[in-house]
């Protein structure tokens, strides 16, 4: 798969993207959170931040800014705790991951059945 | 077009360009109006048509992503042959089908290769359910992926993918994946939309099923 190509990646360059850090608190953020921007990108501001912002003016997935930046999950979860923290971004959270029951409930699952019908 | 060749592609074009300029955004936006996101894994060996199925549903193009599993995670999971190595990466394709004006299901297919198991409660807890895709010339290739749904409690039903003559029936299938009678197993072809869609559509029915059999439980 393309684990020889990130291997051959610099990590100084992702170290350089979250400011040194290196964990999230993981269970801020799912996978398919979604992000939306509450301010514009400002000048000088990060370009990995400014992206964000651009890119979740219509709410965004997670899973969806790491693809477009062609960052790691965890580095893209750095990211957003830091605007997420400053008020720049606001989270949709997935109700099924509040959820500690390991079976959806039947009415959402319904709606999904209608949803897919559709297809 | 071909699985395996896509999948491919789809490797190839996830690495080694971090922090190169993002490409125009092939995908749709979200309405605004969508406060929920679900989640379904699609789980099979390299090449079993897992990227072709997400392709035959999803409302964008599949997109890929990676994720590392660091030196501080691989002290705690045991990975065998990688634990020379500082990070492990896992990639995985998604694709997404709005599902009406509030809730988006992503579809997410993933590599059912032992290292990826680790990473499955960080990235695909709070999922639905899964879909393990069979590929019936390496049955034994699933047998690993059905043992740890299992083990994660994941409900999830079995897929052939299925585009030509079947050397084998579903039951004698049934038989070499020990699969026990209540979980669903059936045929589809991963490059048809309609055969996919109905893959899906069988295992929310298997959810709801087992969903309202536990909320009637005493």
């Amino acid at each position: 798969m393309i684990r020889e190509a990130i291997d051959g990646e610099n990590p100084d360059r992702l170290y350089t993207v979250t400011a040194g850090r290196s964990r999230a608190d993981e269970n801020a953020f799912d996978l398919v959170t979604l992000i939306v921007s509450e301010s514009e990108p400002a000048p000088g501001m990060q370009s990995e931040l400014a992206a964000i912002l651009r890119m979740c003016r219509t709410p965004t997935a997670l899973v969806e800014i790491a693809s477009e930046l062609r960052l790691p999950v965890s580095v893209v979860k750095i990211l957003l705790c830091d605007l997420h923290d400053t008020g720049r971004v606001s989270a949709r959270h997935p109700s099924s991951a509040a959820v500690k029951t390991p079976l959806p409930r039947p009415e959402i699952l319904k709606q999904v059945l209608v949803g897919l019908k559709k297809l | 077009m071909d699985s395996r060749s896509s999948e491919l592609a789809g490797g190839q074009l996830g690495g080694g360009q971090l922090l190169s300029p993002a490409p125009p955004r092939a995908s749709l936006p979200l309405a605004d109006s969508i406060t929920d996101a679900l989640k379904i894994v699609i789980v099979g060996g390299f090449g079993v048509g897992k990227t072709t199925m997400v392709r035959a549903v999803s409302e964008i193009r599949p997109l890929s992503t990676e994720e590392t599993m660091t030196g501080a995670g691989i002290g705690i999971d045991d990975t065998g042959g990688v634990r020379e190595k500082n990070t492990t990466t896992v990639a995985f394709d998604f694709g997404r089908i709005t599902l009406n004006e509030r809730m988006v299901l992503y579809l997410f297919g993933a590599p059912g290769q032992e290292r990826f198991w680790f990473l499955w409660d960080r990235l695909f807890a709070g999922t639905l359910g899964a879909v393990v895709l069979v590929d019936t010339r390496r049955v034994a290739d699933s047998w690993y992926a059905i043992d740890r749904l299992e083990h994660h409690g994941m409900p999830f039903i079995v897929a052939r993918n299925n585009f030509g003559e079947p050397e084998h029936t579903l039951p004698q299938l049934r038989d070499a994946l020990s699969l026990s009678d209540d979980i669903p197993l059936v045929d589809c072809d991963a490059r048809q939309r309609s055969s996919s869609k109905s893959v899906l559509i069988s295992l929310v029915n298997h959810l709801y099923t087992l969903s309202t059999a536990q909320e009637t439980s005493p």
